[in-house]
């Protein structure tokens, strides 16, 4: 599904990604996790080929095709979804025509035929129930005023509606209360299959008991430092960062 | 411009309306008094009106009125021009200038109490109310062109609508040009007088209908008495060629309340002057508009919110995308008198350069000469936010398209507050087709 091979990466030039290796098989659920200022969301921008994200070295192979060759849109309609931190509010355009836009432009790219409107409506509306979101915020416009929580729930919806091959969630679970955080879950599960992957990025273990990753890894300094099972977040948790962070640095000195 | 003021006084023969002899060859005195503004003008200073002098548009329409649709397919085209679908509105249809009466239609549904009527059809008690309230809510010597087109008038359209008295139905006036051999100058007019209580809905729709080289020189006044409520439109969707001089002048009683919405697709220029007068406690207005200059086109708006006593309120807010080489002008003037305590003013202009050769000149002017008042404005000039193009791109969404919807998005905020829904659902299209020409980057907004 996807392979990240010794990937570096900058940010105006300042390096934050410094060697960064990543497999994922169809099916697989990988949590990443790591102390502020690691890399994790960078490596979420880098994925979705955000401008200002510049790969200096290494190789990211996207279902077989070289992600880096191509536009962020025709990312999308590969497969790729980035769950945004911060989702961006747009007023004056409906949520409902941006994901039409979306999901004829993906459409089109499977070549499958457009939804007609009616359909779409139908399919809309499941997914809005699907996260516990009003109806009307179909309506609204993208993200305009919505508080944090229903921000993160439309992320959701709109992954649902698009069925991506493979998701990202960049701290989906940050500035959601328990309840939101069991919608978003239940989402993202409703979601899970053998051909679907998830890279699921979190501060806190507290995600990974409802949705449960096969993979864990620890991001620092713009490298995986450790991978384990789920039994890892557990550890961290209880650990923190600090005994790998410094476990490293001596492995490397 | 000093030949362009006495070839223009000399256009009309004052008289068709002769119970106005008196107002209009008193405009003409000032007229042909009046300096034109220049560039020199702190008004006029981003605005040129040399195209004015150049254009040679000082001639009268050959044909107007019901002569200029004449044949059943030009009224069926003119018909369907005119068309707000779902509007539902009284409709006065002028063409060139002159009322064209087979195309206006609908006046058995105004409620009793409500007058509609064109200058030229009035009867002596109508006649009365004109010259007891024309020219009273503006100062000609500040805004000359309004001097031009008193002193010129061959008709105007003339709404009052009595005490308690509430017009539910839109009253949609309608100014087309039909093709003519020479460029041409018409002189627009509208007087709306609320008497106390009452409500209405004017609707000033200027259709793009024919490529006509014309001068439109509009006045229009709104007066309020106390607690009336207004809903006001104008509409400038004219063509290209199109040189439009308009001037709305409002002046609002106690507790009156004027809701407008201003629109200007580009042209060589469009200009608009706005003036609000709050004279009474407790008056409210709220201004939105938009304007959407291309190629190589202008557009103006110059809105003075005047608050001339204690407890009034306003809200304004203008928006612009502005393409190509074109060149937008937005002057918002709040002027709050020493007496207007506890006034509560509002402003906003954004704008969006979608090129590196668009122009907007925005300036936003308050003169605050009352202590206890809170008066907010700000102006913003930009392009489209790279992170939302991001997102609606990490969607699949083209570039192209993403951008299309952005900009769309922007100016639909305020086409979403408009308060007929029928109206907003007509605006859409033109506003889309405005900037982009491509159908396909344009199915999902609309």
């Amino acid at each position: 599904m996807l392979s990240i091979k010794d990937l570096h990466a900058s940010v105006e030039d300042k390096q934050i990604l410094k060697g960064l290796n990543l497999e994922i098989k169809p099916g697989e659920v990988h949590a990443i996790m790591g102390p502020n200022g690691s890399g994790k969301s960078t490596t979420g921008h880098v994925l979705s080929g955000r401008e200002g994200y510049n790969v200096d070295s290494g190789s990211i192979v996207f279902n077989g095709k070289d992600l880096l060759e191509m536009d962020t849109e025709e990312r999308a309609r590969e497969g790729l979804f980035l769950a945004f931190q911060y989702p961006v509010e747009i007023p004056g355009v409906s949520n409902m025509e941006f994901m039409k836009a979306a999901v004829d432009a993906v459409r089109e790219h499977r070549g499958e035929e457009p939804l007609d409107s009616v359909s779409f409506m139908k399919k809309a509306r499941e997914r809005c129930k699907a996260v516990n979101l009003p109806i009307d915020f179909l309506k609204r416009g993208v993200n305009e005023g919505f508080s944090g929580g229903e921000k993160k729930r439309n992320e959701i919806m709109q992954m649902m509606l698009l069925e991506p091959k493979l998701c990202i969630l960049d701290e989906t679970d940050s500035g959601l209360d328990i309840d939101a955080l069991q919608v978003v879950a239940d989402g993202v599960n409703a979601l899970r299959d053998s051909g679907r992957s998830f890279i699921v990025v979190t501060h806190y273990q507290r995600l990974l008991n409802y949705i449960e990753p096969d993979y864990v890894h620890v991001l620092s300094d713009g490298r995986i430092i450790k991978s384990g099972d789920k039994s890892l977040a557990l550890e961290l948790e209880e650990k923190g960062y600090g005994w790998l962070v410094t476990a490293d640095e001596e492995g490397v000195a | 411009m000093a030949e362009f003021v006495k070839q223009a006084a000399q256009l009309t023969a004052l008289g068709p309306l002769t119970w106005l002899s008196e107002f209009c060859s008193e405009a003409q005195q000032q007229w042909l008094g009046a300096t034109l503004p220049n560039r020199k003008v702190e008004n006029w200073k981003y605005t040129n009106i040399r195209a004015l002098e150049q254009g040679d548009y000082l001639n009268l329409a050959t044909k107007a009125g019901d002569a200029a649709v004449s044949t059943e397919s030009d009224c069926q085209k003119t018909v369907a021009i005119c068309d707000i679908a779902g509007l539902d509105s009284v409709r006065m249809v002028f063409v060139n200038g002159e009322l064209c009466e087979r195309l206006s239609e609908g006046f058995d549904r105004l409620p009793a109490g409500v007058q509609l009527v064109n200058f030229a059809k009035t009867n002596s008690a109508q006649q009365d109310l004109i010259k007891r309230h024309l020219g009273s809510a503006l100062d000609t010597t500040k805004h000359p062109f309004t001097a031009l087109n008193a002193s010129q008038l061959v008709d105007g359209v003339f709404l009052h609508v009595g005490k308690n008295t509430v017009c539910e139905t839109p009253i949609q006036i309608v100014h087309l040009q039909a093709t003519t051999d020479q460029a041409i100058t018409i002189q627009q007019r509208l007087l709306v007088v609320l008497e106390p209580n009452s409500q209405a809905t004017v609707v000033e729709h200027f259709p793009d209908s024919a490529n006509v080289k014309a001068f439109t020189n509009g006045v229009t006044e709104l007066l309020l008495a106390e607690n009336a409520q207004l809903n006001h439109y104008r509409l400038n969707l004219e063509g290209d060629q199109t040189f439009h001089l308009g001037g709305v002048h409002a002046r609002l009683a106690a507790g009156a309340n004027l809701n407008s919405f201003y629109l200007a697709l580009g042209s060589v220029l469009k200009r608009n002057d706005v003036v609000v007068y709050h004279a009474g406690s407790g008056a409210h207005c709220d201004i939105n508009g938009l304007y959407l200059p291309r190629g190589n086109e202008q557009v103006d708006y110059h809105t003075c919110i005047e608050h001339a006593v204690p407890h009034c309120t306003s809200d304004e807010s203008f928006r612009g995308i502005i393409a190509d080489s074109a060149k937008a002008i937005f002057n918002g003037r709040i002027h709050i008198h020493r007496q207007a305590q506890k006034t509560l003013a509002q402003m906003s202009n954004k704008n969006l350069l979608t090129s590196n050769k668009a122009e907007i000149d925005t300036k936003p002017e308050l003169e605050i000469y009352a202590d206890d008042v809170q008066c907010a404005h700000g102006a913003t000039i930009a392009q489209l936010d790279d992170t939302a193009m991001h997102y609606l791109r990490t969607r699949g969404v083209s570039a192209a398209e993403a951008s299309v919807i952005l900009s769309f998005g922007f100016i639909n905020e305020l086409v979403n507050d408009v308060k007929h829904e029928a109206i907003a659902r007509y605006l859409r299209p033109f506003l889309a087709k405005s900037f982009v020409k491509d159908e396909t980057l344009t199915r999902h907004i609309l």
